[in-house]
């Protein structure tokens, strides 16, 4: 003897019936666990953890932002890797990341322990910001600044990968993040 | 339905206008018929085109063999979207629209030629979709991001597809009002009912894609000089990611249907299905923001609020019907006399049956692989390490094809016989065919899924970044190699899967033979039976009344994906703690 129809079949006028106690149970603690879930987005990981996710919006002419990096290179460049001007900033300056297809210009060498503010931008089309061996990701646009402020705890080299599709030379696209004692 | 209905349909039998099932004793409207033919064979065509893409970019991505050349991969990834999320699944839910709005309620099409030209729109546009996007002119993804530009015909044909299946939407809605006005219908069936919450979900989803893709096509045709990138992708994404929660809530729809046909299963309790699909309906679309996790342009706690379905709405939703799905079979078993010990009804079910398999399948796969990594990838620091990585693809393959997909083809194996009256050409392929394609799937999705976790790019031709400047190795690694060995095999077995069910369904079609009574024996006697009104009154006088659990089973293997999912999400805050960069 079943009390509810088939899905396949309308039920009677008087179809609604209260919830079960298993039923209860369970959506209370679905719901509980969302409420958990939430609370660690929203409270607890932001009071305790490393990785945040604070992006400092601005908007951005391209051809202004491109006016940015270039006198950023000019102020800092010292020297030249495979091509890409290599630069060092102090960590007090704004540091400025270009995306364009299919470069990521230019080569930052950053000093471990410091805290930088880098601002991303393309001046074409959408990228992909992956900092690789670490895998943190961000979505470049153009006419957007993505900021970040990040701090390498650790020396090394990074690869910065675009892993947004961008065009045909897409998986050409690579930069590089130099970290120094 | 009342009296004066029933007279019409009897009236519309004898005037040939509508046949009664010999099967399921249904009244079938001959315009009706006709349309979910159509529709249904259209999604067939396009669920085997995008397998054969499929091939061709796994086997691309799987550096052994590294197949196609960099341009062909990206027309042929971009072509391969469109056929699999939008052509093949769209056209099979026209179908269940059509299905849900007729033979289960015994009624009439009243307007078949406004949804013939929703079809005809709808494949028009597809066709001519899949032909620029392979031509090179369109090389823009499924997603087609501006500013990067494709031909200005893209976006149309975009645009008049989504008008088609938004006519389609609308017709639904016109039909289901007219039901309701001629006595046709009082309460909707669960299976209508969750299509109507598809077709809700669809009407929002439609909307968005058109303010996404009309101003862009005015770009493209330099009427509009400028497009924004970010509103692009925050209204793209209320199509693209909503597309897929139409897919959710009717693949939710036909898991009851097939628990209903396979075992005789019920909704253990109407209102708590339905109340589940209204907190999909009131909060899923605010998941479009998983999408833009790591974009400029919102403060993080927006983003929080938006991502969370405000406090996991409709994951609450998910998980409802993640307990009332496996209850429903498990009182069903026990009802049939298999209610000894905790899992005899689970030991004791008919696993040989493709509609039972594909659905306990699809239930596992799209709960556990899918559900799970998509609520973990929706957390605001979370999305950081894995946003554009191949654990995308991975979590969505799960929800949609090993999810949707796979439940599509269950269903289909009643379906078609019924519709097309031809018996089934090949049962016993039938019967292996969904293992076959849920092994491939999984084993495709850890191999992607463990390759994205090493970081590597979804939509990238080489990860090997050969001799070009500032080139890396960092991809090159034995568990990156092992990784792409499960994603190429994953998706061969797969796709020995998907041939097999496309085999059988083409044989079927076309060669089966010609049966008023189709043979099925999986079909449950009490598949579609109504409430037994005597038991429900007994139940409110609280005769009904139980001491012990009536699905113990179930509650066991709720509680133990429970533990699995906070597993999981423990494990994903963990690895983002060890990131050595600080990110504020």
């Amino acid at each position: 003897m079943v009390e509810t129809s088939s899905p396949l079949v309308a039920p009677p006028p008087n179809w609604w019936k209260p919830a079960g106690r298993e039923e209860k149970l369970w959506i209370g603690i679905a719901a509980v666990w969302a409420v958990s879930m939430f609370v660690m987005m929203v409270i607890i990981w932001p009071a305790i953890g490393g990785q945040q996710n604070q992006i400092h919006s601005y908007r951005v002419d391209p051809s202004e932002f491109q006016a940015y990096t270039a006198a950023f290179i000019e102020e800092h460049q010292t020297g030249e890797l495979e091509g890409v001007p290599v630069v060092s900033p102090p960590p007090d300056t704004d540091i400025f990341l270009q995306a364009s297809q299919f470069q990521w210009t230019p080569v930052l060498e950053l000093q471990r322990g410091e805290t930088y503010r880098i601002l991303m931008s393309s001046i074409d089309v959408q990228h992909g910001f992956s900092l690789q061996p670490d895998n943190v990701n961000f979505q470049v646009l153009p006419d957007f600044i993505t900021g970040l402020e990040m701090t390498p705890n650790e020396t090394g080299e990074y690869t910065i990968v675009c892993n947004e599709f961008c065009g045909l030379g897409h998986h050409l696209m690579v930069g590089q993040i130099i970290v120094v004692d | 339905m009342t009296a004066q209905a029933a007279n019409s349909t009897n009236d519309s039998i004898l005037a040939g206008l509508m046949r009664r099932c010999n099967i399921t004793n249904l009244a079938i409207d001959r315009n009706a018929e006709k349309l979910i033919m159509v529709n249904a064979v259209v999604s067939v065509v396009f669920l085997a085109l995008g397998g054969i893409m499929a091939m061709l970019i796994a086997l691309t991505r799987w550096e052994m063999v590294h197949l196609l050349s960099a341009d062909w991969y990206y027309r042929v990834t971009g072509a391969h979207g469109a056929a699999m999320l939008i052509f093949w699944i769209l056209f099979f839910e026209v179908a269940g629209l059509i299905f849900s709005i007729t033979v289960i309620l015994n009624r009439r099409l009243l307007m078949p030629k406004v949804w013939w030209i929703a079809f005809g729109t709808m494949l028009v546009s597809a066709l001519a979709l899949i032909i620029i996007m392979l031509s090179g002119e369109a090389t823009v993804m499924f997603t087609a991001y501006p500013p990067l530009e494709a031909t200005s015909w893209f976006y149309l044909f975009f645009i008049t597809f989504a008008v088609g299946a938004l006519i389609a939407v609308i017709a639904f809605f016109i039909e289901l009002v007219n039901a309701r006005y001629r006595g046709q219908v009082g309460p909707l069936p669960l299976f209508t009912f969750a299509m109507l919450a598809a077709a809700v979900l669809a009407l929002w989803t439609l909307v968005s894609g058109a303010a996404a893709l009309i101003p862009t096509y005015l770009w493209s045709i330099g009427l509009i000089g400028h497009i924004d990138a970010g509103v692009y992708r925050l209204l793209f994404w209320g199509f693209g990611h909503g597309a897929q929660q139409i897919n959710l809530v009717a693949m939710v729809g036909v898991w009851y249907v097939l628990a209903a046909l396979t075992v005789g299963a019920r909704p253990v309790n109407e209102g708590v299905s339905r109340f589940a699909f209204l907190l999909i309906i009131l909060f899923i679309h605010m998941g479009a923001i998983h999408h833009i996790l790591v974009d400029p342009g919102f403060s993080q706690l927006s983003r929080a609020i938006n991502t969370s379905y405000f406090i996991y709405g409709a994951t609450i939703g998910s998980m409802i019907h993640a307990l009332s799905i496996p209850a429903a079979i498990e009182m069903a078993q026990r009802r049939k006399g298999f209610g000894q010990g905790i899992f005899t009804w689970l030991k004791k079910a008919p696993w040989k049956e493709p509609g039972f398999s594909s659905l306990v399948l699809s239930f596992w796969l799209f709960g556990v692989m899918g559900g799970i990594s998509g609520v973990i990838m929706g957390t605001v620091q979370i999305n950081m390490i894995q946003h554009n990585t191949l654990i995308v693809p991975a979590h969505f393959h799960m929800t949609v094809v090993a999810g949707t997909t796979l439940a599509f083809m269950g269903l289909s194996y009643y379906l078609i016989p019924l519709i097309f009256r031809r018996d089934n050409v090949f049962p016993g392929m039938a019967k292996v065919q969904p293992y076959v394609f849920a092994i491939g799937m999984t084993i495709w999705g850890l191999g992607t899924g463990f390759a994205g976790h090493a970081g590597m790019s979804r939509r990238h031709w080489d990860s090997t970044f050969g001799d070009m400047p500032l080139a890396t190795d960092i991809f090159q690694s034995a568990q990156i190699d092992i990784s792409l060995v499960g994603l190429g095999l994953g998706a061969l077995i797969a796709g020995i899967g998907g041939a097999m069910y496309i085999v059988n369904a083409v044989a079927t079609v076309f060669l089966g033979k010609k049966t008023d009574t189709p043979h099925l024996p999986g079909i449950d006697k009490d598949a579609l039976t109504p409430a037994d009104i005597s038991a429900r009154e007994a139940a409110r006088e609280g005769h009904g009344h139980h001491r012990g659990f009536e699905f113990p089973g179930t509650l066991i293997l709720v509680f133990a994906f429970l533990v699995l999912f906070m597993i999981l999400y423990a494990t994903s805050w963990f690895e983002l703690s060890t990131i050595t960069w600080t990110i504020e």
